[in-house]
């Protein structure tokens, strides 16, 4: 089937099998492996982009019902070499080890504060309850949001 | 994790689905639950049809003194509805206790109930309300009672070929006070327990209880003996002990790795208690 998406504000135009999942649509066929694979069963969010404002899982989504979507991945968040202030906020409050649950927790992240400019601790940690970091032990991450909503992440 | 071969339609009116459907065809709405299923391929559709690319099954609105919500009103959409959250906010405290944001984002309210997974949370929710549920085929239509509609785990009645078009909730006055109390399930975030409570006062008594059940057995229930342990009553704290009491009793429960059956029924009496309290203490 002929999909039309758009992705970071690019156009794609591509005939898919139904089954395609849009994770590997996103890493496969256009290239963007910012997107990370974690448990591929819609539980740790690694995956996680946005599609038309909202955060997805793109593991448990064919790419076919992204057809028409705008997504954005974590590799459209930053403008002209300016890092997004939750990526800002992330690398100053140490809020990844390994980084491998990054890309999903910010977007996550981008998530939440859209919603709720100024999230409180337990605001946070509710939103974050679809991304599993094996690393951090979340302090950091938690710490990063609330920095980047405090507009310190600069 | 690829699922099996599938072909895909994207319809954008009703009939057009409920055609293609009776010929055999699944609907696809948020596929939280079926797109894991088909993964592990526990579900292998020959063709998929997708409800969301529907637009006349994504409303909230209120008619006739009720309120109606078409299937594919997300748990997001739900959580964060004015209008729900004014005149139904057992439905918002509910679909915000659902999962995860991402999941709320994508999931549906047909999909949940249609799908009438155990320990799913509105059911339990939706029994309490006495909820209704409007169900079509490609030549008919239907209105079911959540009492009449979920049968067993992951079996209701809708027949092959129908949709769960629209859930009807009634609007309460405000002498009404409801709460849903969840024990989460902490990997995925269902219910190992869930108990949503709606109790109405009339000059400090108890005129009038539902309490639905969730996650206990095969699916939600309403507890009707508990109801009538309450009602007619200015409860007392022990009063609430001795209703919550019943709401697990003669219940075949669940049993799995996350909970026992005796240590479910303990759970559900504990919630029920506080999902009792709480909808008391919300009484305006
Ligand atoms: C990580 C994770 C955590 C979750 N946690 C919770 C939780 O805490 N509580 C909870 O209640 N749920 C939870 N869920 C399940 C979630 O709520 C699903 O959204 C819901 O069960 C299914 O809705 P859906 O719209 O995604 O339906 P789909 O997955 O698209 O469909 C499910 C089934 O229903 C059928 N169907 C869909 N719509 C209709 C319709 N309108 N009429 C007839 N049949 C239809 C489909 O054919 C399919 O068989 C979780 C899911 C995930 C992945
Ligand atoms: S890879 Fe999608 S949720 Fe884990
Ligand atoms: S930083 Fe390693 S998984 Fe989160």
């Amino acid at each position: 089937m002929k999909i039309n998406l758009s992705i970071n504000g690019k156009s794609y135009s591509q005939d898919v099998e139904p089954r395609l999942l849009l994770i590997h649509f996103l890493r496969e066929v256009a290239g963007l492996t910012g997107t990370h694979m974690g448990c591929e069963t819609s539980l740790c969010g690694a995956c996680t982009v946005e599609l038309n404002g909202k955060a997805i899982k793109s593991c448990t989504m064919f790419a076919v019902q992204a057809n028409g979507a705008e997504i954005v991945t974590v590799e459209g968040l930053a403008n002209n070499g300016k890092l997004d202030p939750v990526q800002e906020a992330f690398w100053n409050e140490h809020g990844l080890q390994c980084g491998f649950c990054t890309p999903g927790m910010i977007m996550a992240s981008k998530q939440i504060l859209d919603r709720n400019p100024s999230p409180t601790e337990e605001e946070v940690r509710h939103g974050l309850e679809g991304n599993v970091c094996r690393c951090t032990g979340y302090q950091h991450i938690v710490n990063a949001v609330k920095a980047a909503a405090a507009g310190a992440g600069k | 994790m690829i699922a099996q071969k599938f072909e895909y339609t994207a319809p954008k009116s009703l009939d057009e689905a409920l055609h293609l459907l009776a010929s055999g065809a699944k609907p696809l709405a948020g596929g939280m639950s079926l797109i894991p299923m088909m993964k592990l391929r526990l579900a292998a559709p020959e063709h998929l049809v997708d409800l969301r690319t529907i637009k006349d099954l994504n409303y909230i609105r209120e008619a006739g003194g009720q309120l109606h919500i078409g299937a594919t009103a997300s748990h997001y959409e739900i959580e964060s509805s004015a209008l729900l959250r004014q005149k139904c906010p057992l439905l918002t405290e509910t679909a915000a206790a659902i999962g995860d944001v991402q999941v709320r984002n994508m999931g549906t309210i047909g999909g949940s109930v249609a799908h009438a997974d155990p320990a799913a949370d509105y059911p339990a929710a939706l029994q309490a309300l006495e909820a209704k549920f409007v169900l079509n085929g490609a030549k008919s239509e239907r209105t079911v009672s959540a009492a009449d509609f979920f049968v067993d785990a992951f079996t209701t009645t809708l027949e092959p070929g129908e949709i769960l078009r629209e859930v009807i909730v009634p609007i309460d006055d405000a002498r009404t006070g409801t709460s849903y109390q969840k024990m989460v399930q902490p990997a995925s975030g269902f219910a190992i327990v869930g108990v949503a409570v709606r109790v109405r006062q009339n000059a400090r008594k108890v005129s009038f209880a539902r309490i639905g059940v969730t996650g206990l057995s095969n699916h939600a229930y309403r507890a009707t003996a508990a109801e009538k342990a309450l009602e007619g009553k200015t409860p007392s704290a022990n009063d609430i002990q001795n209703a919550a009491a019943l709401v697990a009793q003669g219940v075949d429960a669940n049993s799995d790795l996350h909970a026992s059956a005796d240590y479910r029924k303990h759970l559900a009496a504990v919630h029920a208690a506080r999902a009792i309290k709480s909808a008391i203490s919300r009484i305006t």
